[in-house]
């Protein structure tokens, strides 16, 4: 079991520890409603120092991770961050991740802290041309810094004003310490890589500068919220981006990536599932993970992800159905406790910020 | 942690206070703190028999789905309706306002099975 260089910090601060992904997280530290509560009305801090950070340098590294990954590197711009999948032969995803374009010949990627080791190897094994790789997650600690207040939060800290626009990175100490306004819980904000060393520093100026510590399960509860999905849950090696709705970051018109082919023909053809958001219509138990979902009254799916919506008050799941039964307006049914709820499927994201 | 002295306290963490041939029924404060939010609660019905050590009602948190056992054997004589509109109830008063239902004992003898305070607080570690 590892640990985030956070973790004396959240004992301290009465987290809540369980394991996630081969680590000990704080799932929790006065409450998830609370947590949950406090990203989408103020501004909460989260340690996500347990994903992964990738260095890619060299004059073909553009290139070669055009190679690899689904969204189009060579027109993200300096200075910029780009949501991207990387995917099997089969076209199934391996992971989804971010990339940061730090200068001309140099990109840092952020993966899922369960896929380290298996991206890792995979980009690894398909090293070409003039490219350095390196795997430098020990390195970093990482901090999420979301919410409507997350820009006063931010000026606290760094004494500026926060970037305005979304997905811009900044390098703040080359090779030591990145902002990217980026995040996983629909709102504002930045995700602050440092130092592993200087992670206590880091969390605690946060905290001091009014972020309110939250846990991997508000993480959980507004991610799904916006229809984000989780690798592992709801993005699996067996399933395309094209099926989970992610076609938004799938450049084909790039002449060559790993899945293309198999993307090419899903398109030319019917998607065989879509991942759908399914709301709850009946008062219902929470709906978790593996859910039966039915359909006139037959078992067609199971929910990949689901929850009672904390923001919403009703119950939201994730589930890969039939494309006969994938439209908005489709009326499924899901099960919980050995009962069948009625429940629609909805347009992503279910909740949508207040304007 | 708040365990009341004049009540009666299962292994799985409900409580139970005696009076006459009713009990009233519901889940310690230490249990409402290990499940954390409680985000949904469903008493029995009334005129349910249940039997000690069986699933009387359902309580789920925002991160984890638990089912809550009888203490004793009895017939539900009454449900706590208003958790079910305000299932937070049982987080912020437990031993009050949060209780689930109330059962006609049909075998008061079953109660010497139970803890007392103090024999609950040693079972927690509390």
């Amino acid at each position: 079991m590892q640990r985030t260089p956070l973790y004396d910090e959240h004992v301290r601060a009465g987290g809540r520890i369980v394991e996630f992904a081969g680590w000990e997280m704080p799932v929790q530290y006065t409450g998830i409603l609370q947590e949950h509560k406090a990203v989408r009305e103020a501004c909460g801090v989260f340690d996500i120092s347990h994903m992964g950070e990738f260095f890619v340098k060299g004059s073909d590294a553009s290139a070669w991770l055009d190679t690899l990954l689904t969204n189009n590197v060579s027109q993200l711009p300096l200075g910029h961050a780009q949501y991207s999948l990387m995917l099997n032969e089969r076209g199934g995803v391996i992971d989804d991740l971010i990339v940061y374009h730090l200068a001309e010949d140099r990109f840092l990627l952020i993966v899922n802290a369960s896929m380290i080791e298996e991206d890792a190897a995979w980009m690894r094994s398909h090293l070409s041309g003039n490219v350095e790789f390196e795997n430098r997650s020990e390195a970093f600690a990482a901090l999420a810094i979301q919410g409507p207040l997350a820009a006063a939060v931010f000026e606290k800290i760094f004494q500026r004003p926060m970037p305005s626009e979304r997905n811009r990175v900044e390098e703040i100490e080359p090779g030591r310490s990145y902002i990217a306004t980026t995040g996983y819980t629909g709102e504002d904000g930045i995700e602050w890589l440092v130092p592993a060393s200087e992670s206590a520093n880091a969390w605690n100026t946060a905290l001091a500068a009014g972020a309110f510590p939250c846990g991997l399960g508000a993480r959980d509860t507004l991610r799904l919220e916006m229809g984000y999905p989780l690798n592992g849950s709801d993005l699996s090696p067996e399933r395309t981006p094209l099926e989970a709705g992610l076609g938004f970051f799938v450049d084909l018109k790039k002449t060559a990536f790993t899945g293309r082919q198999i993307l090419l023909d899903q398109k030319s053809s019917l998607l065989p599932h879509k991942l759908c958001a399914i709301r709850v219509l009946d008062k219902a138990p929470p709906v978790r993970p593996h859910y039966k979902v039915y359909v006139n009254g037959e078992p067609v799916s199971e929910t990949t992800s689901g929850a009672l919506s904390p923001s919403l008050g009703y119950g939201i799941a994730m589930a890969y159905l039939p494309p006969a039964y994938s439209d908005i307006g489709q009326e499924v049914e899901v099960e919980v406790r050995d009962r069948r709820f009625r429940a629609v499927i909805v347009k992503k994201p279910f909740y949508k910020k207040q304007p | 942690m708040n365990i009341p002295e004049n009540l009666r306290y299962a292994a799985s963490h409900e409580w139970i206070l005696v009076e006459g041939d009713t009990g009233t029924v519901g889940i310690t404060d230490h249990a409402q703190a290990e499940l954390t939010d409680i985000v949904f609660a469903e008493p029995p019905a009334i005129g349910k028999t249940v039997k000690a050590g069986e699933v009387a009602a359902v309580v789920e948190s925002v991160k984890a789905a638990s089912d809550s056992y009888s203490p004793v054997t009895g017939e539900v004589i009454e449900r706590n309706e208003a958790i079910e509109a305000d299932p937070t109830l049982l987080n912020t008063d437990p031993f009050g306002q949060g209780w689930i239902y109330k059962i006609r004992l049909s075998d008061p003898a079953e109660l010497a099975a139970l803890n007392d305070a103090a024999g609950y607080r040693a079972q927690i570690g509390g």
